[in-house]
């Protein structure tokens, strides 16, 4: 949770006036007792009847005095617990972008999204909470212990020892509660996943007529949940109980040793009243107290997961410079292997090749064998095991980020879109593009004719994940978006897969005449697609067995003949 | 007195129906909360008792003490044990409302029309099903526990106060309520930040679902500034309605305190005239100053309450709102429900459009009959997937009517009609579980002999097999690690168990290699035989094998025929055939 703390560097002045006007109004809450004292000792027995008027007014103007404090101290909690949450939900999201593939793939979406959502609410009034009152109730019940060690001290000793024990039923029944509090939460998350991915796949489900036994399962996950959370519950509610026995003990022994002391002289009637009174203080206050620290424990353990995301590094980071042997590459892989996770196989294996300025690759090969993995290894979205990728010469570990991916125009296999509209969509590709250079990428990645038809034009809205728009719509705009960035390096990861043949062939007729000649990376099954290409990558379960034109690799390797006699047969 | 919160009466309403369920633990708890009310009053009036046996040196009887303090001890510990009772069963009332409601919730969403669920943003309904059922419960709990109590302590004080000495009783009750007023106030103004901050909470939580989902895109493109900038600007608005709604809502808490130090301040001083007048005594005053503290803290939590319940009855509302939502419409109580179908497929006279203003398909008819295979073709985005929302009733025809086997499928049970069809889609979902679940998830009665035949039949079985688990290898939500083509196999295994007459391929084989996809199709075919079936594909060679061909083009099914037919037409799909071979 500590290194949360620096979030709420900004508000240094609220942190510390909310809890200082807070302890002002609880120095005058302390009081209360002591004027009540007064009142009784000169005004109910010195029967001076102005004197209890006095008192009386007194204790009035305390509690307004009070109020004003008190306000200002909300406000200033407030202010403070809101701004930090938002200052750290903002950190957060910021670095939920920049964690790497393999730190997403890590830490689960879902996951992801409870840290931003119901963590920080729950971290916000966790905030709120302990500016307010963490530090005022234990400064009450100190208070209290002190002031009863003004009217007697032997009498004051019951304060000493019931405040510990009480302190250790308090914590001990907190401490017990963490690790369930946990598990409370895990189930949550499951719960929050199965709702989602069953709005998601709603028509599958249905196709499968599985809304029922659905139900079943979610039923069950919610009694598992609502389980555990009785446990959390009968454990934390001894709390209020134990105190309330324990507290009425110390009153009662108060009371027994106040009746004897007033019996040899040494106490008067009102100053065992005020005593009863500061330990009937001390009750509410720690009661207070134990609810604050529920809260604040619950709150805690949502700041340490927020925190342990925050904590979760980046894997990768730009080491030093690093330029290829070789020349007039503009990408080069050099014995290049790579495997997701741990253990398991290398998904590909001992990869080079050198890719020359203006060339057309394709990549073909089967299902897993390795294609899409090129790609991501040479945007670097995730690092090589073995081996180096060098664009332009020069090591893809050697350059920030942002600048590598600046020379990247990706369309990916899945057409995903954001909310907005095509316009918008379209400057995710370039912050700076025209109206005219959308249009254009959008006449290239024959998107034009159905843009042009919306209401609209590049106002038309788009919803999220583009769910109002066809597939093929998605995939022609997430194309046009990639080319809006005029790119050296354009890559087709498998993009062409929900186009017609006819408009898949006129985008790749308009590709070629690009006047800015891209490298150009075109993933596919489709080896018509590929045909045209410069040169052509054969991947096959994770090993390179192939580069060359179509002919040649025709000739020479089976892999590829095998892929292409298979799809001839069907034409 | 009117609180705000009655004012939304639907979320109230809806909850109480959630709560009546747990009558008998809810009578039991006011029982048990009166067993605590009358200890923590019973208390100091024998505390109250024994200091007025302190009157001074030597004038104590200590034999007097003792017992009133044993007796205080014993009935303080039945109060404890009485609370702790209370909050077990207050807990068990609040999570099972939560369960029973959000078990409702997901049943909903099972039932509700598909045309819902694809027009809202999936982060909202989640929201609503998640946080604010939570959020809801929170001030469920709150209110639960305190509520009760507080009510019960403010008329048992007021009995004990008015029966000590009702002048100072008279006091207590003309100011005490000057804090409801106040609360009442203050949570009348706060409603609207509130109410505020639960939609601006909604929208952001629909952007981060929407970007966290969606961040390997978003860094594809270093576009994480741009995303980040937006999500500031909502988080801005947020922040500036939270700050409101909290900081109005927690003015409550210090002026009812305030209110209530003016009451203990005229009980302490009308108090101390009237022990000076000599109509009370000194222990009396405390046990008024005791009681004064419990009688006016139900005031002042019931304040703090309402604004927590102020925010779980937005929360209600947004779930109540979810859960009026209207339902797809029932099948008729006639329905038929088909059972092994030969599998002949008509239309007649269809028409259907999404929105009134935009029309796609008119007219159309088609008579397919039991084990034809027919292919839906058209260039990129004519709405071939409306074709296919419209066979498997995920919506329904705005006039004329789809039959199966004969009868119109409005006039069937929606379940009956979609397990004759085994459905693949082009985008591939799978659901978390192990990869043995969701290739059996058509047909659970599946034997693993079966399953791994159609897997092997399939190629799904060889990365099976190399998954650290096998068929029990957990999957993630939607397919995780596995690349699109291997989900795609897992998606045609599963419904190649699921062993339907009825099949609809949408554009099923588009991220298989082609080498794979061979293997693949051989196995449709296969399974094809004597099925009816329905491909959505790009590729003409396959196509051109099918019994029929609809051509599809800007949401209306232009032609029909065989290859051959459409060919010598020379229309549309010629055109299309064209272009296949232009390179």
């Amino acid at each position: 949770m500590k290194s949360l703390l620096r979030y709420m560097k900004g508000y240094r002045k609220e942190c510390l006036l909310g809890p200082l006007l807070k302890l002002a109004e609880a120095t005058l809450e302390l009081l209360v007792p002591y004027v009540i004292l007064a009142m009784i000792r000169n005004g109910i027995e010195g029967e001076n009847r102005r004197y209890v008027v006095l008192a009386m007014l007194i204790l009035i103007g305390m509690g307004f005095v009070g109020l004003l404090f008190s306000v200002a101290a909300q406000y200033f909690s407030a202010k403070a617990a809101v701004g930090f949450t938002a200052r750290v939900r903002e950190a957060l999201f910021a670095h939920i972008q920049s964690l790497t593939y393999r730190e997403i793939d890590g830490l689960g979406r879902s996951t992801l999204m409870t840290r931003m959502t119901s963590d920080m609410n729950q971290v916000q009034t966790g905030v709120n909470l302990a500016l307010r009152l963490l530090l005022r109730s234990p400064f009450i019940v100190f208070g209290a212990m002190i002031m009863a060690f003004t009217i007697d001290r032997e009498a004051a000793m019951t304060f000493v020892v019931a405040i510990p024990v009480l302190s250790v039923v308090v914590f001990g029944i907190l401490l017990a509660g963490i690790p369930l509090y946990k598990k409370v939460q895990v189930r949550l998350d499951g719960i929050l996943s199965k709702t989602r991915e069953n709005l998601t796949g709603v028509r599958m489900l249905r196709a499968l007529c599985k809304e029922d036994s659905e139900v079943r399962d979610f039923d069950e996950k919610t009694e598992q949940l609502a389980g555990s959370q009785k446990l959390v519950g009968r454990i934390s509610s001894l709390m209020n109980p134990l105190t309330y026995v324990l507290i009425n003990l110390a009153i009662a022994f108060l009371m027994y040793r106040g009746a004897i002391k007033v019996q040899y002289g040494v106490l008067t009637q009102g100053a065992v009243l005020a005593l009863y009174n500061y330990m009937s203080q001390i009750l509410v206050e720690l009661i207070k107290l134990a609810n604050l620290i529920i809260n604040i424990t619950k709150s805690i353990a949502c700041a340490n997961r927020v925190e342990a995301v925050l904590e979760t590094k980046p894997s990768l980071s730009v080491l030093p410079e690093k330029y290829s042997e070789k020349d007039g590459s503009v990408v080069e892989f050099d014995r290049v292997s790579f495997r997701y996770g741990n253990g398991g196989e290398n998904a590909v294996n001992d990869i080079s090749f050198q890719v020359r300025p203006g060339e057309t690759v394709g990549i073909i090969g089967g299902t897993g064998s390795g294609k899409s993995t090129l790609i991501h290894l040479l945007c670097r979205f995730y690092e090589v095991v073995e081996g180096d990728i060098y664009v332009e010469g020069r090591s893809v570990t050697s350059y920030p980020q942002e600048e590598l991916l600046s020379k990247f125009g990706i369309v990916p296999q899945k057409a995903i879109l954001f909310r907005g509209d095509i316009r918008s969509n379209m400057q995710f590709g370039r912050e700076d593009v025209t109206d005219v250079e959308i249009w254009e990428a959008l006449s290239l990645a024959q998107a034009k004719e159905f843009v042009e038809k919306k209401e609209g034009g590049l106002s038309a809205p788009v919803e999220q994940f583009g769910r109002n728009l066809s597939g093929g719509q998605r995939q022609r705009l997430t194309i046009a978006r990639a080319l809006v960035r005029r790119p050296s390096i354009l890559i087709l990861d498998d993009s062409a897969s929900a186009l017609d043949y006819a408009t898949d062939l006129a985008l790749r007729r308009s590709i070629r005449s690009l006047d800015y000649r891209p490298t150009v990376f075109l993933v596919s099954q489709r080896a018509s697609t590929l045909k045209g290409a410069d040169r052509i990558l054969v991947m096959d379960e994770g090993r390179l067995v192939g580069i060359g034109t179509h002919d040649e690799l025709f000739d020479t390797c089976d892999v590829y003949r095998e892929i292409c006699l298979s799809q001839m047969k069907q034409a | 007195m009117k609180l705000p919160l009655m004012q939304n009466g639907m979320g109230l309403k809806r909850s109480l129906t959630y709560v009546r369920r747990y009558k008998v633990l809810i009578v039991l708890t006011l029982l048990l909360a009166a067993v605590n009310v009358a200890s923590a009053l019973y208390v100091p009036l024998l505390i109250g008792d024994t200091i007025d046996l302190m009157l001074g040196e030597g004038k104590v009887v200590l034999d007097d003490v003792v017992p009133l303090l044993v007796r205080a001890v014993i009935v303080a510990v039945i109060g404890g044990v009485a609370l702790w009772f209370m909050s077990i069963i207050n807990n068990r009332i609040t999570f099972h409302v939560v369960r029973d409601i959000r078990r409702d919730a997901f049943a909903k969403i099972q039932r509700l029309p598909i045309s819902y669920l694809d027009s809202h943003p999936v982060g909202d309904v989640v929201s609503r099903v998640i946080t604010d059922v939570d959020q809801f419960s929170d001030g469920l709990l709150m209110g639960f526990t305190q509520l009760f109590i507080g009510i019960l302590t403010i008329a048992a004080t007021l009995v004990f106060m008015f029966l000590l000495n009702p002048l100072i009783a008279a006091v207590v009750v003309v100011l005490t309520p000057l804090s409801l007023f106040v609360a009442n106030f203050i949570a009348k103004k706060s409603y609207r930040f509130f109410r505020e901050q639960t939609v601006i909470r909604g929208e952001q939580t629909d952007y981060i679902s929407e970007m966290v989902e969606n961040v390997k895109t978003v860094k594809a493109f270093s576009a994480e500034k741009r995303v980040t900038d937006g999500f500031c600007e909502v988080n801005r608005r947020l922040e500036k309605s939270s700050l409101n709604a909290i900081f109005f809502s927690s003015l409550v808490n210090p002026t009812t305190r305030f209110v209530n130090a003016v009451v203990y301040a005229a009980v302490a001083g009308f108090g101390a005239l009237a022990v000076i007048a000599g109509s009370i005594t000194v222990g009396a005053l405390s046990v008024f100053l005791s009681y004064v503290n419990q009688y006016t803290k139900p005031f002042n939590e019931i304040s703090g309450v309402l604004a927590e319940l102020q925010n779980a009855m937005a929360c209600a509302e947004r779930i109540f709102e979810f859960l009026s939502e209207r339902e797809e419409t029932p099948d008729a109580p006639d329905a038929v429900i088909l059972d092994s179908v030969n599998g002949a497929v008509g239309a007649e006279g269809v028409c259907f459009s999404y929105t009134p203003e935009r029309k796609l398909i008119e007219n159309f008819n088609l008579d397919v009959k039991a084990g034809q295979k027919i292919a839906i073709v058209g260039p990129t985005g004519c709405g071939k997937t409306t074709f296919i929302n419209l066979l498997m009733r995920f919506y329904d025809v705005n006039l004329g009517r789809i039959t199966v086997d004969g009868h119109d499928i409005r006039s069937v049970t929606r379940k009956s009609l979609r397990s004759q069809y085994g459905m693949v889609l082009q985008e591939t979902w799978l659901k978390a579980g192990t990869v043995r679940e969701n290739l059996k998830m058509g047909r659970p009665e599946a034997t693993d002999e079966e399953m791994i035949a159609a897997a092997k039949r399939t190629h799904c079985h060889g990365f099976i097999s190399r998954l650290d688990h096998g068929y029990d290898t957990e999957i993630t939500e939607n397919g995780g690690e596995l690349s699109a083509g291997q989900k795609q196999l897992l998606c045609i295994a599963r419904a190649m168990i699921s062993d339907p007459p009825m099949l609809i391929l949408d554009e099923a084989t588009s991220s298989i290699d082609t080498r794979t996809e061979i293997r693949v199709q051989n196995a449709m075919k296969d399974l094809m035989e004597g099925r009816t079936s329905f491909v959505v594909a790009h590729r003409l060679s396959t196509i051109m094998e099918m019994d029929r061909i609809l051509v599809m083009r800007d949401g209306n099914i232009v032609e029909q025929g065989t290859h051959a037919e459409l060919i010598a037409k020379g229309g549309f799909y010629y055109e299309l055939f064209q272009s296949q071979f232009a390179e």
